[in-house]
């Protein structure tokens, strides 16, 4: 089918392009693109005014499940919830199980992954089974279809570890991801603050994230590396970040919209859709995020989509485990809590939500010409909803968004010849 | 005048009012407990569970000797030999506890929250009995009403809560009950085991035992608790007993009548020694058996709330 999407504002950091526009879509690509395209009767045509179109969001931190957690999320559950948050591409983390550290994972998941609207990058594990002790066949994973290298859940232990995943995946151009946390100061369940001493739960300092985060621009600015710090969440590892990038390190951050949304407060009800890692921090922290994220210093949004079944959250708030979906509600807080109270502008939403992911990934970055790859993400700053967890693509519940009333929301994804919106998938 | 919630989280938030009233019901039943027959009708067709998840002698023996004298009927429920060991949830647990139609839970659990956790899943009047690090509010109470029956106020006392106080739940609770009812509060202990943030509560810290003892009309003692990992915090137990124990020679030296409070059980020659805890000063004896009233006075308020 061949689709018109009329009166449509384009927004790409990189093109310069007249603000409204017709895109005319067949067969997967932009078939011609200017003002007032004509149509015929085999033509559907979608009034987009007011909307917006932006080369397609990436989430570079999602976990799939898959394999080994298919209860809670699988890769065609998770890519349909990605699809309904208005992404056209993910990366998937690797602690699955077994592991994401042999090809053949790597080639089961870009199989599955297959047919789909949405692309699926395999972030690989840094070292076998992530135990940190041997790297992973870095090239032959490479090779299957990884993109980068992590040890999410675990930081990378030891800095030899880390010195030699970062040299070795030199040859391919790939970042390590790191998830900065040193375990020696773990053991809690939020944040070290004025709320862990009201509450008694263990506390987790802010230290253990920046410890890890200066070990690492250390280690990346010796080997010349490519790190990536995942979720960042502490005000002190962002002002490192700010540093070493003025030195010209090669280093790159995301933060969540979780953490650039709520703080350690909301912890007082002890609902275990507040615990993450790393923690929900203060507000201090929350400021200093802000501000990273306005001048640059973070350079990606991602969700950290980490499904986890009923029966594992409604536990004891210290024996839960950690983490939130967020592929629904990311679009949707990052234009309210960001676009729409002036932190950042749509052109710099959509450098964090596509532009970013893509160069940190070395993915192509799609462009609004004619005979393109239609890899469109829609999206509608004024769309006033509230959220309704229950009817989410997500196969899991565990959000702390439920009934959060949004201003801003992703309107339709385009990609691979489909098209996502108002909950029905069509060939285009 | 009831109290204005149906359930005993923590002390945190609980009105003066709420204090005033159960420590002076407290008393009544103190009167109840002198007398041949320690037993009044009050609760008579209740049925109270005690639900401990951890081990615990005192303060179990003390509710069910608390719920038997208001002639509540009482089923105790202890981690080993239950379900727990078979996987099944907390929300389980108490559901299936709950059907059988109960009225009243007395929770004690090693994680934080579980008892704002229970409020959230059943209809039952909850008590906390300690749950984690966070709070252990009758024993707070009982500490209260010690200092009180000793000291006739809490209004403008000086008391100092001293051992570790980022692993003690009854820290916590001290804390707020009392600066509730107008007492200052300080604590002290090692610095690795004060929270970062104590001061910020309103509290302050003292590291120098020497400095608490002059300082303070009362100092609740803590227990340092060997079994736990709480040992990593200190270089050693004759390191601890040297700067923090409480000895004869040490209040002496101070030239000071302290009222010493323990919550128990007692480490002897650790954080207190035996002719201390043994002392004419101390109530710690008391506190057990003001334990009893205090927990009569907490569960009659509750039971007859609803």
């Amino acid at each position: 089918m061949k689709i018109l999407l009329k009166n449509i504002n384009l927004i790409h950091p990189l093109e310069k392009l007249s603000k409204s526009a017709d895109i005319l879509i067949s067969n997967g690509l932009i078939e011609d693109i200017g003002d007032n395209l004509k149509t015929n009767n085999d033509v559907k045509v979608f009034d987009f005014s007011g909307k917006y179109a932006a080369p397609g969001f990436v989430d570079m931190h999602v976990h799939l499940r898959e394999p080994g957690r298919e209860d809670e999320e699988t890769i065609e559950t998770g890519c349909l919830a990605a699809a309904a948050g208005g992404f056209t591409e993910i990366a998937c983390m690797p602690n699955t199980d077994p592991a994401l550290d042999s090809a053949e994972v790597v080639a089961l998941i870009k199989k599955k992954a297959q047919n789909n609207l949405v692309d699926v990058h395999p972030i690989a594990a840094a070292t076998v089974n992530r135990k940190g002790e041997v790297i992973s066949p870095m090239g032959e994973l490479y090779d299957a279809g990884a993109k980068g290298f992590s040890d999410d859940g675990n930081v990378i232990k030891t800095s030899s570890i880390l010195k030699r995943a970062l040299e070795y995946s030199l040859m391919y151009g790939t970042p390590v991801i790191e998830h900065c946390e040193d375990d020696s100061l773990l053991g809690g369940s939020m944040n070290e603050g004025f709320n862990s001493t009201l509450l008694g739960l263990n506390p987790i300092p802010s230290v253990a994230e920046d410890i890890i985060v200066m070990r690492d621009i250390l280690m990346a600015e010796y080997t010349g590396g490519k790190i990536h710090i995942a979720h960042i969440s502490t005000k002190r590892s962002i002002e490192l970040v700010r540093d070493a990038k003025k030195r010209g390190v090669n280093v790159t951050a995301e933060v969540t919209p979780h953490h650039f949304t709520l703080t350690d407060d909301a912890l007082k009800t002890y609902d275990t859709n507040y615990k993450m890692s790393p923690p929900l921090r203060s507000k201090a922290d929350l400021d200093e995020i802000l501000k990273g994220l306005k001048d640059g210093t973070i350079d990606v949004i991602a969700s950290d989509h980490a499904p986890h079944s009923i029966e594992e959250k409604e536990v004891e708030f210290e024996y839960a485990p950690n983490g939130i979906i967020g592929l629904e509600t990311e679009v949707g807080l990052t234009l309210s809590e960001l676009y729409h109270k002036k932190v950042l502008t749509l052109e710099q939403v959509v450098e964090k939500l596509s532009i970013n992911p893509r160069k940190i990934l070395n993915l192509p970055i799609p462009s609004f010409k004619k005979g393109e790859k239609a890899n469109i993400t829609i999206f509608d700053v004024n769309e006033i909803w509230t959220v309704d967890i229950s009817k989410q693509k997500s196969k899991s519940i565990n959000s702390p968004f439920d009934k959060r009333l949004l201003n801003g929301n992703a309107v339709a994804a385009i990609n691979n010849g489909k098209m996502y919106y108002k909950n029905e998938m069509v060939e285009v | 005048m009831p109290l204005s919630s149906r359930h005993l989280l923590g002390m945190h938030g609980v009105p003066k009012e709420d204090i005033q009233l159960i420590l002076d019901t407290a008393t009544t039943f103190k009167e109840v407990l002198q007398r041949p027959i320690k037993k009044v009708p009050t609760l008579q067709g209740k049925t109270i569970v005690n639900l401990f998840y951890e081990n615990s002698t005192r303060t179990r023996i003390s509710f069910e000797l608390a719920e038997k004298r208001l002639s509540a009927d009482s089923i105790n429920f202890s981690v080993s030999g239950s379900s727990v060991s078979k996987g099944e949830t907390l929300k389980d647990t108490i559901k299936n506890i709950e059907a059988m139609k109960v009225d009243m839970v007395v929770v004690r659990h090693a994680a934080a929250g579980v008892p704002l956790f229970l409020t959230k899943v059943c209809h039952s009047n909850i008590i906390n009995a300690g749950d984690g690090v966070h709070e252990h509010p009758t024993q707070a109470l009982l500490d209260m009403y010690s200092i009180r029956e000793k000291l006739g106020t809490l209004k403008g006392l000086k008391v100092c809560i001293v051992g570790d106080i980022a692993h003690s739940r009854v820290a916590l609770s001290n804390i707020f009950g009392l600066k509730t009812m107008g007492a200052d509060v300080s604590v002290c202990g090692p610095s690795t085991m004060i929270p970062k943030f104590m001061e910020n509560l309103g509290v302050k810290v003292i590291y120098n035992i020497d400095e608490a003892i002059q300082e303070n009309d009362v100092l609740n003692i803590l227990r340092i608790q060997l079994e736990r990992k709480a040992r990593e915090y200190f270089p050693s137990i004759r390191e601890y007993h040297q700067y923090f124990g409480i000895t004869r020679e040490r209040l002496e030296k101070n030239g000071k009548d302290v009222v010493i409070l323990h919550p128990g059980p007692i480490n002897r020659g650790v954080e207190i020694s035996s002719e201390v805890a043994d002392g004419s000063s101390q109530i710690i004896l008391d506190q057990v058996t003001n334990g009893v009233a205090v927990r009569m006075a907490v569960l009659y308020l509750l039971g007859t709330s609803n």
